[in-house]
């Protein structure tokens, strides 16, 4: 219990919480949202749209730690003004100096989300939207067309037709996709790690690389293990209904 | 021809089995460049030694031992020890191994070999506890030296590096001028930052303080820690704006390449420019940190013996050969770190190691914080959170109380 009592007051663990929170937000909805854009673009047969679905999902196809050395090295800020690097000096030679900026190294933050993990995020967004896509493609090519063109005789436009017919249709997938990014996200460590590790002041710091550390590097394994337990019951608040309700859907069926 | 080859290559196998008298396994971590090709080295020699005992080259790879440290804590607690096996001197040995009756002392084998005087006595009592040795120093490196890119010096109108305080910052600012950034850190992976923060802490303290602060004689809210903990903030308005993105070797790298003047390291940095081409003394310069002179600070690798070991009097002449002024010096030239005996040949080192073995012979040794030697675990985590806090909010009261916490929380 002191364990408990003891990471809830650091202000590390506060950080880690928050951090969290906000990632897996935008993480979740950046994929979602993404991920049906991606969708429907290579669902409407635009020429080349197979070639272009293996590539949204090529990301998937790489571990968390490759993309993450390579993301670290494409926001690395370099000293500014004088010397970009990365994404930064791509904005500069195209005269978008404007937009240079510290990425992960910065420390400044809004009602505790901290900026620096916009980057991260991006990161995170690259590689899962295309498993996003996936999820989504699926759910659309299963959509019987006999519904669109009974829509579409009825005069609904493109936006009504995907609004009121195709979404509808699509919510389990939207529910499972968001219960499978959630977890990713709750428990991420090997993006985080290999791009940012725990950031200035803790700014990109996740639980799981906190767990880490206490257990294996400072040889604390009781207050890892709280930190471990918390993440479990995160987890859990996710998966629990998710898990009941398809326990329900299948027992109906 | 090929069925030639296997048939020789199966005898030759079997023949060397019949013949040895055994066995010895060594444990280490060294797979980098430089380490492996050292220890090579030195299994060759121990092969020359003792023709009919069979090395067991049981290496682990993982920067700085991470994982090897993983696999030998589960190892030495399953009964089923290596012969000997590569840990850094100080509280790693003592506080994982020694403390919990997993090793042999080998005080007396020191005394029988006649080498309990070849070492300095400062290194000696980091390997012990109790009074007794429980493991021999391989090598040696240095953690408190600053290197410098001298084209950048010169431009700024800076002619030595300064050994005080405010004539370091006096040269921090001319550089700052000059255009450059005065002082390289990559603290990615958080410990660079605790590594400058200790040699401050050094400074301010002087030897005896700061080895004071691990027998418990001087306190951890003495104000010289007070002080090193605000020089360490001034420090941190001279470093590079995206120290968070890089490691150690970006930071040497930075310095190398022009980009900035100095940059404060162990002296694998020094292994680290010469393969990129520089030669000490001609590119780059280096110096200790001010406040730093007649300090040593010591990060060295050993060898032990631990109990229970399968193959003991073998794994003795192992321990016999890496104590050896012969075996010493076949390895460190190669690793690029300095003998930890002081009767060493001097003449196959290059001038850095060389000044670095003087030294070495004569300054304070101490053990340092940021690899292991100083302190517990659970305190170098700790306070690498709290030194990684503070470069970012300055806030030195904070700052200070969290090292005081995480004192007293860990030793």
């Amino acid at each position: 219990m002191k364990n408990y009592e003891r990471i809830f007051s650091d202000s590390r663990f506060q950080t880690d919480l928050w951090n969290t929170l906000y990632f897996t937000i935008f993480f979740i909805f950046g994929c979602l949202f993404l991920g049906i854009i991606l969708a429907i673009l290579v669902d409407s047969k635009v020429k080349g749209a197979g070639i272009f679905q293996n590539f949204f999902l090529f990301p998937m196809a790489l571990a968390f730690v490759v993309t993450g050395t390579v993301w670290s090295w494409i926001f690395a800020p370099g000293i500014l003004p004088e010397n970009p690097e990365g994404i930064n000096l791509l904005f500069n030679s195209i005269g978008l100096s404007g937009l240079e900026w510290k990425w992960y190294t910065s420390t400044d933050s809004f009602i505790n989300f901290n900026f620096a993990l916009i980057p991260v995020i991006i990161g995170a967004v690259w590689q899962m939207a295309g498993y996003t896509m996936a999820m989504y493609l699926a759910g659309l090519r299963g959509i019987p067309s006999t519904f669109t063109e009974a829509a579409m005789v009825d005069g609904a436009s493109g936006w009504q037709i995907f609004w009121k017919i195709k979404f509808p249709i699509l919510k389990p997938i939207t529910f499972s996709a968001m219960i499978i990014l959630a977890h990713i996200s709750l428990k991420i460590f090997d993006l985080v790690y290999a791009m940012t590790g725990s950031g200035p002041n803790n700014v990109t710091d996740v639980p799981s690389i906190y767990m880490w550390e206490t257990t294996f590097r400072a040889n604390k394994y009781a207050r890892g293990s709280a930190i471990a337990i918390i993440m479990l019951l995160l987890v859990a608040i996710f998966i629990v209904p998710y898990l009941v309700s398809s326990f329900k859907s299948n027992k109906r069926a | 021809m090929k069925k030639l080859l296997v048939f020789f290559s199966v005898i030759l196998f079997a023949t060397s089995f019949m013949f040895a008298a055994g066995q010895v396994e060594i444990f280490s971590w060294w797979t980098g460049g430089g380490e492996e090709e050292g220890l090579n080295a030195l299994i060759e020699l121990f092969n020359e030694w003792y023709p009919d005992v069979n090395v067991i080259n049981a290496t682990v790879a993982g920067g700085a031992g991470t994982n090897a440290k993983a696999v030998l804590k589960t190892r030495m607690l399953g009964g089923n020890p290596p012969d000997s096996f590569q840990v850094h001197a100080g509280e790693e040995l003592t506080d994982t191994y020694v403390i919990t009756g997993l090793m042999e002392p080998i005080t007396d084998l020191l005394a029988e070999w006649g080498i309990s005087d070849k070492f300095p006595e400062d290194i000696l009592s980091i390997c012990s506890y109790g009074g007794e040795v429980y493991s021999i120093p391989v090598n040696v490196h240095r953690g408190n030296v600053i290197f410098a890119n001298n084209a950048i010096l010169e431009e700024a109108g800076v002619d030595s590096i300064p050994l005080d305080w405010d004539g370091f910052f006096a040269a921090l600012d001319k550089i700052k001028e000059a255009g450059y950034v005065p002082l390289a850190l990559g603290d990615k992976n958080k410990w660079p930052a605790t590594h400058l923060f200790e040699d401050v802490l050094a400074s301010t303290l002087g030897p005896d303080g700061y080895k004071g602060l691990w027998d418990g004689s001087v306190s951890f809210d003495d104000p010289k820690v007070v002080e090193a903990v605000e020089i360490f903030g001034r420090l941190m308005d001279y470093v590079n704006e995206d120290h968070a993105a890089g490691t150690w070797q970006d930071a040497t790298l930075m310095v190398q390449d022009g980009r900035a003047a100095m940059n404060v390291m162990g002296d694998w940095a020094e292994g680290y420019l010469k393969t990129l081409g520089w030669t000490p003394g001609v590119e780059f310069d280096w110096s200790v940190v001010p406040g730093n002179e007649g300090i040593f600070m010591v990060v060295s690798d050993t060898f032990g013996l631990p109990k229970g070991a399968p193959d003991a009097e073998n794994a003795k002449k192992w321990l016999k050969l890496v104590s050896s002024v012969e075996g010493q010096d076949t390895f460190n030239p190669i690793k690029g770190s300095i003998p930890a005996r002081v009767d060493a040949d001097k003449s196959l080192y290059d001038v850095y190691l060389t000044w670095s073995m003087d030294d070495f012979a004569t300054n304070a040794l101490l053990p340092s914080i940021a690899h292991g030697s100083a302190a517990p675990e659970g305190f170098i985590t700790a306070l690498n959170d709290v030194i990684n806090a503070y470069v970012t909010d300055r806030n030195v009261e904070k700052c200070v109380d969290g090292i005081i916490e995480a004192a007293e929380d860990n030793l």
